[in-house]
């Protein structure tokens, strides 16, 4: 691989760990108490699939979706404002943290119902198909939206109606506390789908960025031939299920559970293999830049102003044309 | 303007929105089937085939999701569920689909039409004949309709698919209301998001829905004379719209008739007959010169036995018994 691929893949995960550390810092001073859902140790999926992807693909999220806003290249500043709940915000204040969207970037939709999400995106594959447009539906997923009849539903229209779209699910063990063996009876999510006529593919260690990359690239060819794919991805949340802080002291997962998680860091991991390849620079250049952004997109949304008080009544219907 | 039956007027509307913008299509759980849903579909089938007449597995809340999912790419889907009581399975997205516009700051449409059918026949009980209006009418952001007239279900039906939200079509499958015949323009034409003045009265205003209008008609229509010789000028509106709900028709007719009676095919409790009486209670709540009152399905599932459900939904003698209690 190039060594401009793999400086923009890191530059993609360090990018979101950035953004999350921010959220954590206005967090923790009190700045916002919005119910942000870190991606903190997931990254590699959202910049992996990413990679794959061309501009005219169009993805849709879940709950935990600042990572897929990023990655697919939604706009900082309208980020951090609809987080805030600022009128710049990409909602204008009325989705929130885990309703981001960035039509331009190709980032649809984020939908917070578990699972409701999917269909959604297997109807842009279907109107994808339909309109002859190129490009493919992506849609993330964790596990346990699985457990959802709109997924089974999903994937039993993709097979049958052979749309152009991958699914990525992100395994990270947990619903909330509760672990993937009280909900489902195997850890393995993929072999369950392949009966559907879907092509499959688990990535054991997903933290590793350039498995996921070639993985999607792979998967989302086969979307693009009306093959419809699912990746399962195998990651891990180091953070709470919402809120910015680790939870070890829970006692719902073992701390020795969630050091081995956080050694395989993706970040430590596409980091140590650029240092190695004597990037260290370029990637202190990257961080300064990303950093830079950073800033500025967080004093443009506390700069920003509230909605005004009409925008609660507005935006439910559309207008009225006599 | 040509005569043609409800059921013949809303399969217009059907074949005349697919041919007039190819972002339209029809999909649903038998939409291809021999029957296509009671005929429906049968014409737009033969004319456009399975590529935009698609039938579907059985899975109401994905579909639901599909069609959001559609009309966020620029379509216009058409869903169609052969029952209202399946639509149970589908809230959910409905959910969604009601709020997309609003969580997306205005920047997202999506222009979905749920078309399904409200059943009433012995024998078929709890889950095959229920009318779940007032539920989705409850969600911000749906629009619901109830069209009670051959000229009203195309026009309504042509509404909902050329409206940019997400908007649930119930039509009334019973015969007296699908086999009925009016005039219907042959053209295509959308029906104002407004109740229709049905009949103008000064003794009382009666609001219907749906199939309700029939039984209204059949006991206050103005040829009928009332048995004891007590003329009734009832006022008669048909609702249309449960939303948006443009009240300003029956909150006039009150003010002039000082009495109100509604007539809903849902059940009472947090029904629209509920919210009619509220509405009228707030805005000209000084003019009653009688208590309003409600007619509607008592808040019971429904029965299966021909013996207990002619007491169930609404009819002419209720409606008549009632008026006479409110105008004695």
């Amino acid at each position: 691989m190039e060594a401009s691929e793999l400086l923009g893949l890191y530059s993609g995960i360090f990018k979101i760990r950035a953004v999350e550390e921010k959220l954590t810092e206005l967090f923790n001073s009190g700045i916002t108490n919005a119910p942000v859902h870190l991606s903190i140790g997931q990254e590699a999926v959202a910049v992996g699939v990413m990679a794959a992807l061309k501009p005219q693909d169009k993805i849709v999220s879940n709950h935990r979706c600042h990572a897929h806003y990023l990655a697919k290249g939604g706009d900082m500043k309208k980020m951090f404002a609809e987080i805030l709940g600022k009128q710049t915000g990409c909602c204008k204040g009325k989705g929130g943290s885990m309703h981001l969207f960035d039509d331009e970037a190709g980032h649809i939709v984020s939908i917070s119902t578990v699972g409701a999400g999917i269909p959604i995106a297997v109807g842009i594959a279907v109107a994808l198909k339909m309109r002859g447009d190129s490009g493919i539906a992506v849609v993330f997923l964790g596990d346990g939206a699985v457990e959802q009849g709109v997924f089974w539903e999903s994937i039993n229209y993709a097979s049958v109606q052979k749309l152009p779209i991958l699914f990525v699910c992100e395994n990270n063990l947990y619903a909330t506390h509760s672990h993937i063996l009280t909900r489902q009876p195997s850890e393995i999510i993929a072999s369950r789908v392949k009966p559907h006529g879907i092509a499959t593919c688990r990535i054991d260690n997903a933290n590793d960025i350039l498995r996921v990359r070639n993985v999607a690239v792979a998967m989302s060819s086969l979307a693009r031939k009306s093959k419809p794919a699912f990746i399962e991805a195998c990651t891990y949340r180091i953070r709470e299920h919402w809120g910015v802080a680790e939870d070890g002291n829970l006692g719902y997962r073992s701390r020795e559970e969630v050091e081995r998680w956080k050694e395989n860091c993706p970040l430590k991991n596409i980091r140590a293999l650029l240092v190695k390849k004597g990037l260290a620079d370029e990637i202190s250049e990257i961080e300064f830049g990303i950093i830079e952004e950073i800033n500025a997109a967080v004093s443009f949304a506390l700069n920003s102003a509230d909605p005004d008080r009409e925008e609660l009544y507005t935006d439910v219907f559309a207008e009225v044309v006599e | 303007m040509n005569k043609m039956t409800y059921k013949d007027a809303a399969t217009e509307a059907l074949t005349q929105a697919m041919e007039a913008d190819s972002n339209v299509f029809l999909f649903g759980e038998g939409v291809d089937n021999i029957n296509g849903i009671m005929g429906h579909v049968k014409p737009a089938f033969a004319k456009f085939g399975p590529s935009r007449v698609i039938d579907t597995p059985l899975s109401e809340n994905g579909l639901t999701g599909f069609a959001i999912g559609a009309a966020l790419a620029g379509m216009r889907p058409v869903l169609i569920h052969q029952r209202d009581d399946f639509m149970s399975l589908t809230l959910t997205e409905m959910s969604i689909a009601a709020m997309m516009r609003y969580s997306s700051g205005g920047k997202h449409k999506v222009p979905m039409t749920i078309l399904s059918f409200i059943a009433r026949r012995s024998g078929e009980g709890c889950w095959h004949s229920q009318s779940l209006q007032s539920v989705f009418a409850h969600f911000p952001g749906i629009k619901v309709g109830m069209p009670a007239s051959p000229i009203d279900v195309k026009g309504m039906i042509l509404a909902a698919i050329f409206d940019d939200d997400p908007v649930v079509i119930l039509e009334h499958r019973h015969t007296p209301m699908f086999e009925m015949r009016g005039f219907v323009p042959k053209e295509v034409y959308k029906t104002p998001f407004k109740p229709k003045l049905v009949q103008p009265g000064n003794d009382i205003t009666v609001v219907t829905t749906s199939i309700a209008l029939l039984d209204a008609l059949d006991a206050l229509g103005t040829s009928d004379d009332s048995e004891d010789g007590l003329q009734i000028n009832a006022e008669i509106i048909d609702l249309r719209w449960l939303k948006p709900l443009d009240p300003e028709i029956i909150i006039d007719s009150v003010k002039k008739t000082g009495r109100l009676l509604v007539v809903d095919t849902g059940w009472s409790f947090c029904g629209i007959a509920s919210e009619i009486v509220a509405v009228a209670a707030e805005r000209a709540g000084n003019y009653f010169k009688c208590l309003p009152r409600r007619i509607t399905l008592p808040d019971t599932p429904c029965p299966a036995s021909e013996a207990l459900l002619k007491n169930y939904h609404p009819n002419p003698e209720m409606i008549i018994r009632t008026v006479k209690e409110m105008i004695k």
